[in-house]
């Protein structure tokens, strides 16, 4: 076991409180947000420096034990799930802000940083932070790293990769290399926006510099509710038919409706099928002046009730609804599995009418709440975990979902990444040509795979939690000896 | 075939067997950037301007494919037919830069100020590496998270890691109409005020460029120029609250306010015989570049609110290159005698260099 002389080599480099090994102290790092997997680490390090990452990583390298990087555990997919007997590096502590720069627009931050914090800080310079995960009040910027994450106000200005300008990052051989810089423009490839939603098998970001924006002078808002979820999304393909260049666009079904009004009462129409929330943002004159065409649009779509949120408290409290919506679904039901895919925005209609049918052939209750804006669906899909094959019934559901999103010419995760949730569909979007060539840059980067193995490419070694045969390090080192 | 040194690929498989059949190949399209398709070796030359064509626009999804060698001008006019837009500004579109040469060079214009770069609208690309394999990356829709970025990895590659073919790309709804305010300042220190000020405004600007011209030139006074855009019935108010944050400014509007930043796309105000040289900076690099350049004849662009620095530069490139090793800066000559596109310093090589491995194990393309 090559752990056994990692672990002493690790003792040396870390106090006993912040090298976890007890079987209670490793128990809550044994699954991420997708519950359903858990896999037990040889250790978890509690890193507060820079250099304790780069040391970690070196020492893993030299005894060829595979690590996974982790920031708050909210991965849905099974990207910060351990791997069985590898090492585990909490990122949580490495959590200062090193720089803000309001003349320059940009935040030169730690992994660890809680994406919410940065705009926390920017505040006092009237600047944000615009990537906005529904979980941004505890997941990290290392994390939105790792998957592109995406948020309700990404229609405009984009994901975390658009608003990544640079990285520090150790490479998982423990080399450490800058990638891009300060400014918006580079020379050469794009460097650090390749390294974005790469899911740590590229290594660890250790310093990440991002990119502030002015917060918008103005917000309008408004609820449209809809007597079918098609409707809804039907609008939506009106409102970006229209040329209207929103800030956010937000479906949820009747089902999330109920959910997010019993846990927040954010005031939504409870009988709707289908609520579409529309904000716009910007300059108040330009904002006011399309407001008015937003409506116009919206009320040729035949809603049966709108309303536009009348102060920032009224808006604050749409949001929360919606930012809510997951945890809220999940007072409905003793599991779920929140499902992520990408259909084209002018197919969403036919697409929510799809699962709608599929819900009820497979009598599963699905919830829909999702940025219909970019056409990204989170289907939640209920189920009892306690009920013998609900799990696989509900996986064969959102696998059936996932098929229709790429048969609709989408795609099979929008923000939530690959993990390992996804890896039996990587094959049904790429060709063996794509899927080898990302895995000959994986091993040129990565030659012994130890950085998040078994992860986001599906010719990587199998998960670790049903791993038995020998070591997957043995077989591969077998394959690069041939 | 092989024996050719120069050969127009009509097809993607052309492209795939002239990889195969060669052994170094430098890509090009449209000519519109020469230094990047000079080299001291001798590759064979592959022509991709007839690889052509918009083969995907889905005009209400907001996203078109289109073949490599594609003019800009074609695809900005097939989108102005829908009212929308590039919104990166590509430039050169009137010298005949195509789709894949603004990618592979990684170019995008003052227009990139407001939603971003050539970066951020690229969503999907086909690329033949070099063993001559087809590969794809990214895709069709807007948000995408399946496998590696590499629609990202390929922006600014240079033909050195992979040859273009198809390119998908998201567009948005162009602002309905356009003003521009120039506010002129006493000293490039006091235009720097102006650009703060106006980076940190709660507004919404379209472009935001500094111009500074040589010395003994007509225009001597450094002068700030902020395009707005958006509802024609608003566009008044917007300048004239912008005018109040900056407290001086002329505005320009219609015709010649067009021509004037689609002038500056296609570098009007640089000599022909002069390099012509991106550099990635920010706000705080200016004073100290300005430090060097204004003792030259150099003429200077300081766009994208100082994060796009454009410099015709009449000397030897040599020398621009120390000068911009010494501040730390990269730099990208498109234009002008060198056979050394990538000039001043260069970072995260190791990484760079690995994926160079993976991608072109055999060196077909040019070294990174
Ligand atoms: C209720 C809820 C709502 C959510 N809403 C959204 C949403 O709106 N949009 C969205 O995109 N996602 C959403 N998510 C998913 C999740 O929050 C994001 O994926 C988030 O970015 C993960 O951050 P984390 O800090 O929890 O990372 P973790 O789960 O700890 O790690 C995620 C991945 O990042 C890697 N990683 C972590 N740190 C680093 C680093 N420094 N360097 C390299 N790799 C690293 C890990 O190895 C892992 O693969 C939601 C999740 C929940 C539970």
């Amino acid at each position: 076991m090559p752990s056994t002389n990692l672990i002493s080599a690790l003792t040396r480099l870390f106090p006993a409180q912040r090298l976890l090994q007890q079987s209670a102290q490793l128990a809550p790092y044994e699954s991420d947000a997708l519950t359903a997997f858990h896999a037990r680490p040889a250790a978890v390090v509690l890193v507060e420096t820079q250099q304790e990452v780069i040391e970690t990583v070196k020492l893993c390298h030299q005894y060829n034990v595979p690590f996974v990087a982790r920031g708050s555990g909210t991965s849905l997919s099974g990207g910060s799930l351990p791997i069985k007997e590898g090492i585990m590096i909490a990122l949580n502590r490495l959590n200062r802000i090193l720089r803000l720069d309001p003349a320059e627009r940009i935040a030169v931050v730690e992994p660890g940083v809680v994406n919410l914090d940065v705009s926390r800080a920017a505040a006092p310079y009237d600047l944000y932070y615009a990537p906005d995960p529904s979980s941004q009040l505890i997941c990290t910027i290392g994390g939105n790293v790792a998957f592109n994450s995406g948020g309700a106000h990404c229609l405009k200005y984009g994901m975390t990769a658009n608003h990544v300008l640079g990285m520090k990052v150790v490479l998982p051989d423990g080399e450490v290399v800058q990638l891009g810089g300060e400014s918006l423009e580079q020379v050469g490839p794009d460097l650090a926006g390749f390294f974005v939603g790469s899911e740590g098998l590229f290594g660890v970001a250790l310093e990440i510099t991002l990119r502030l924006l002015p917060k918008p002078a103005m917000y309008r808002t408004v609820l449209a509710a809809y007597r079918s979820l098609e409707a809804a999304g039907e609008a939506v393909s009106q409102v970006v038919a229209a040329g209207l260049l929103t800030g956010a666009m937000e479906i949820m079904d009747n089902l999330a409706i109920q959910a997010a009004e019993a846990a927040v009462g954010a005031g939504y129409p409870k009988d709707a099928a289908g609520l579409l929330i529309v904000e716009l943002e910007g300059e108040p004159v330009q904002v006011e002046a399309e407001f008015a065409h937003l409506l116009q649009v919206i009320e040729i779509t035949n809603p049966y009730e709108v309303r536009v949120a009348q102060d920032e408290a009224d808006r604050m409290r749409i949001w929360k609804g919606r930012k809510s919506a997951f945890s809220a679904v999940g007072r409905l039901s003793p599991d779920y599995i929140v499902q992520d895919g990408v259909v084209p925005r002018s197919k969403l209609g036919q697409a929510l009418a799809k699962i709608n049918q599929l819900s009820a052939t497979y009598g599963i209750r699905v919830a829909n709440v999702f940025h219909a804006g970019d056409g990204n669906l989170h289907p939640l899909i209920l189920y009892n975990g306690r009920e013998a094959g609900a799990l696989e019934r509900a996986e064969a559901l959102a696998g059936e979902i996932i098929h229709m999103c790429i048969d609709l010419g989408g795609s099979i995760t929008g923000e939530h990444g690959v993990g390992m949730e996804k890896l039996q569909y990587m094959a049904s979007m790429f060709n063996a040509t794509d899927l080898q060539t990302m895995t000959n840059l994986r091993r040129a980067i990565d030659p012994l795979e130890l950085a998040n193995r078994g992860k986001k490419l599906p010719d990587g070694e199998a998960p670790a939690l049903h791993l038995h045969g020998p070591h997957p390090l043995e077989k591969l080192g077998l394959i690069s000896r041939e | 075939m092989a024996s050719l040194q120069t050969f127009a690929a009509k097809t993607i498989t052309d492209v795939q067997s002239f990889v195969q059949n060669n052994s170094q190949i430098l890509p090009s399209a449209g000519a519109s950037k020469p230094a990047l398709t000079t080299t001291a070796d001798n590759p064979a030359h592959l022509e991709l301007g007839e690889l052509s064509g918009i083969l995907e626009y889905e005009p209400a999804e907001y996203t078109f494919t289109a073949l490599a060698g594609t003019p800009i001008t074609e695809v900005a006019a097939a989108l102005a037919g829908n009212g929308q837009y590039l919104p990166f500004d590509p430039p050169l579109a009137q010298h005949g830069a195509t789709l894949g040469g603004t990618v592979a060079a990684g170019l995008s214009g003052s227009g990139r100020y407001r939603y971003g770069g050539v970066r951020d609208f690229l969503i999907g690309v086909r690329f033949i590496d070099g063993q001559g394999q087809l590969v794809r990356g990214g895709g069709k829709v807007v948000k995408n998270a399946a496998g590696f970025d590499l629609p990202k990895l390929m922006v600014g590659s240079l033909g050195r890691l992979g040859i273009l073919v198809e390119l998908s790309f998201k567009v948005f709804p162009r602002p309905q109409s356009y003003a521009t305010l120039t506010v002129p300042y006493p000293t490039v220190e006091a235009a720097l005020g102006g650009l703060q000020k106006a980076t940190t405004a709660r507004l919404d600007i379209e472009a935001l460029d500094l111009v500074v011209e040589r010395p003994d030139g007509q225009h001597t006074v450094p002068t700030l120029w902020v395009r707005m855009g958006g509802l024609e019935s608003v566009q008044e108010q917007r300048i004239a609250q912008l005018r109040q944050i900056l407290g001086a400014g002329e505005m320009m509007e219609g015709f010649v306010e067009n021509a004037t930043w689609q002038a500056a796309c296609e570098f009007s105000w640089a000599p022909d015989q002069w390099a012509l040289v991106k550099v990635a900076t920010t706000p705080r690099h200016i004073q100290g570049l300005e430090q060097i350049l204004s003792t030259t004849k150099a003429l200077r662009r300081y766009a994208v609110g100082g994060q796009l620095t454009w410099i015709a530069w009449p000397g030897e490139v040599a020398d621009l290159h120390k000068h911009l090793t010494a501040l730390n800066l990269s730099g990208l000559v498109i234009r002008g005698a060198t056979n050394q596109a990538r000039i001043g310093v260069q970072t995260g090589q190791v990484f760079a260099q690995r994926i160079k491995q993976a991608l072109d194990p055999v060196g077909k393309f040019l070294a990174l």
